[in-house]
C-alpha cells in the first residue's frame, strides 16, 4: 500500500516537473517568435521610409545618382530577402545599412540638404529605425540564446527532443554594426 | 531580474501593510490624546486605518497620475518631440517590454527625469525640457534606458507607492504637530483623574508623530539608493554603451539648479536628487535619496574601461573647449 502511494507521489512530481519544463520551452519559443516579428516590423518601416528620403534628396543631388541607385537597389534586395530566413535577410539588410551610411555621408556635403526640415526629420526617423532594428536584434539574439540553451541543456533537452523543439539561428550583426550612421546635424 | 521583480511586488505589499499599521497606531495615539481614553483612540484608529487602506488603493491605481500632476508634467506625442519619443521606443524594444510608456515633458531648465506607474503596461517617463536640450542622443538614450530599467524591474510601483504613502504620513503628522502647537491641546476634555494619563498619551502622540515620518523617510532613502545602482547597470545592459549614461550623469551633476516642481515625497523617483543638497559627498548618509553621483559615474566609466577624460568626448567637447573641472572619479 505504502509502495503504491510512493509510486503515485513520484509520478505526480515527475508530471509537474515535466509540465513546467514543457511550458517554459513554449514560453521561450514564443518570445523568440515575438522578438523576431519586432525586427520585422522595424525592417518594414525602414523599407517604407527610404522612398521618401530618396525623393526628398534627389532634386538636390543630381551628381550623386549612383548613391541613390545603390540605396534603391539595396532596398529592393532586402525586401526580396525577407522570405529567405534570418541569415540571408541579415546580409541584405546589412547591405542596405551600408548604402544608407554612404547616402548620409553625401548629404553632409550639401548645406541646402542639411538645412532642409523634411530631410532632417526623415533622418531622425531613419536613425531611430536603425537603432530600433539593432535593439530588436539584440533582444532577439538574447532570446535565441536562452531558448537554444534550454533546448541543448539537461533536463529540458529531453522534452525538447520529444516534442521537436529545434534551435534557432541568430540574426548576425556585421563588424561594427553598432555604429549606426553617425550623422551630425546639430 | 525576475528576483528583483518579485522583491518589488513583495515590498509594495509590505509597504502598504506597514503604512496602514503605522497610521492606525498614529490614529490611536492621537485619538487617545485628543478625544481622550481608549475609546477615542480606537475610534480614530479605525478612521485612520480605513483612510490609509483607501489611500493605498488610490495610490496603487492613480499614484502615477498624482506624481505626474505634482511634477507639472504634460504628455507629448511623437509629432511634438520626435527624438525623445523615438529614444523611448528604442529602449522599449531593447528591454522587450510589451508597450511603449507614456512620454511626458516637464517645462523646467534643470536637467532631470523620472519614471512612474504600477507595471510596464501602465507606465510613464517624464523628462525635463532642460534635459532634452542639454543632452545629445546617446546621453538621452542612457537616461531613458535607466528609467526603462526601473519600469522593467517594477521599481516604479514601489517608488510611486513610497512617494504617495510616505507623503501622506508626513502630511498627517505635520498637521497634528501644528495643531497641538496652536493650542489645540487646550481643548482636550477629561476629568482631573484623567489628566495625568492624558498628558502621557499626549507625549506619546507627539513622539509618534515625529517618529512616523522619520521612519518612513528612512525606508524610502535606504531602498532607493540600491535601486539607482541597479538601474544604472541594467541601463548599460540595454544600450551597451556605459559612456552615454556616464556623460549624462556628469552633465546633470554639473548643473546646480534645483527642480522647482520636486519635493521630498517625489525626490527619490528622479534619476538624480532634484533638490541638489549636499551632492558632492563621497559617502551616503542615512537621509540621502541617491548614491553619490560621482560614485555612479566612476562605476560606469569602469564598465567602459575609460578614464574621466571620456566624459568630455563626443560633439560637446568640441562645442565647449574649457572643460569643467573633471571630478576625481575614485576608481574602486
Amino acid at each position: 500500500m505504502i509502495a503504491v502511494i510512493i509510486i503515485i507521489v513520484i509520478l505526480v512530481v515527475l508530471g509537474i516537473i515535466f509540465a513546467a519544463l514543457y511550458n517554459s520551452l513554449v514560453g521561450r519559443r514564443n518570445q523568440v517568435d515575438n522578438s523576431w516579428s519586432q525586427i520585422d516590423v522595424q525592417l518594414k518601416r525602414r523599407h517604407d521610409l527610404i522612398p521618401n528620403l530618396v525623393e526628398a534628396v534627389q532634386d538636390y543631388m543630381s551628381y550623386e545618382q549612383e548613391t541613390l541607385t545603390n540605396v534603391t537597389a539595396a532596398r529592393a534586395a532586402a525586401i526580396n530577402a525577407g522570405s529567405q530566413g534570418p541569415q540571408a535577410q541579415a546580409q541584405a539588410e546589412n547591405m542596405l545599412t551600408e548604402s544608407l551610411k554612404s547616402l548620409f555621408a553625401v548629404v553632409e556635403a550639401y548645406p541646402d540638404l542639411k538645412a532642409n526640415q523634411n530631410v532632417l526629420s526623415l533622418q531622425e526617423e531613419l536613425t531611430a529605425t536603425e537603432n530600433k532594428i539593432s535593439f530588436a536584434r539584440q533582444f532577439y539574439n538574447d532570446s535565441v540564446l536562452t531558448y537554444n540553451n534550454k533546448i541543448q541543456m539537461f533536463p529540458s533537452n529531453v522534452i525538447a527532443g520529444m516534442f521537436n523543439f529545434t534551435t534557432r539561428q541568430f540574426f548576425e550583426a556585421p563588424e561594427g554594426d553598432r555604429e549606426v550612421p553617425k550623422v551630425d546635424l546639430r | 531580474m525576475y528576483e528583483q521583480i518579485r522583491r518589488n511586488r513583495r515590498a509594495s505589499w509590505l509597504l502598504m501593510g506597514f503604512v496602514v499599521a503605522l497610521l492606525a497606531a498614529l490614529g490611536y495615539a492621537i485619538g487617545a490624546a485628543v478625544i481622550g481614553g481608549p475609546s477615542g483612540g480606537l475610534g480614530l484608529l479605525g478612521v485612520f486605518g480605513l483612510a490609509a487602506i483607501g489611500w493605498s488603493i488610490l495610490g496603487y491605481y492613480s499614484g502615477d497620475k498624482m506624481v505626474l500632476a505634482v511634477s507639472g508634467a504634460h504628455q507629448v506625442a511623437h509629432e511634438d518631440e520626435p527624438q525623445l519619443f523615438n529614444v523611448v521606443e528604442e529602449m522599449t524594444i531593447a528591454a522587450g517590454l510589451p508597450n511603449v510608456p507614456a512620454v511626458f515633458v516637464i517645462e523646467e531648465a534643470a536637467p532631470n527625469a523620472f519614471a512612474t506607474g504600477r507595471d510596464p503596461q501602465h507606465s510613464s517617463i517624464a523628462v525635463t525640457r532642460g534635459m532634452m536640450q542639454m543632452l545629445d542622443r546617446d546621453e538621452l538614450q542612457g537616461v531613458i534606458a535607466h528609467e526603462m530599467s526601473h519600469i522593467r524591474n517594477y521599481d516604479i510601483r514601489f517608488a510611486t507607492l513610497v512617494g504617495i504613502l510616505v507623503g501622506m504620513i508626513a502630511l498627517v503628522a505635520d498637521f497634528f504637530l501644528r495643531w497641538s502647537f496652536w493650542g489645540g491641546a487646550g481643548r482636550r476634555r477629561g476629568g482631573d483623574s484623567n489628566d495625568q494619563a492624558g498628558a502621557i498619551l499626549m507625549v506619546v502622540a507627539i513622539v509618534l508623530a515625529i517618529l512616523a515620518p522619520l521612519a518612513a523617510y528612512s525606508v524610502q532613502f535606504a531602498i532607493s539608493r540600491r535601486r539607482e545602482y541597479l538601474a544604472d547597470a541594467s541601463a548599460v545592459e540595454l544600450t551597451r554603451n556605459p559612456l552615454g549614461l556616464a556623460r549624462a550623469l556628469h552633465d546633470i551633476a554639473a548643473d546646480p539648479r534645483p527642480l522647482r516642481h520636486a519635493n521630498r515625497a517625489t525626490a527619490h523617483l528622479y534619476i538624480e536628487n532634484p533638490l541638489k543638497n549636499k551632492k558632492t559627498k563621497e559617502v551616503s548618509g542615512v537621509f540621502d535619496t541617491h548614491p553619490p553621483i560621482q560614485r555612479r559615474i566612476a562605476i560606469l566609466l569602469e564598465m567602459a574601461h575609460a578614464g574621466p577624460e571620456a566624459l568630455l568626448s563626443g560633439r560637446k567637447a568640441a562645442a565647449t573647449p574649457p572643460p569643467p573641472a573633471v571630478p576625481p572619479a575614485s576608481p574602486a
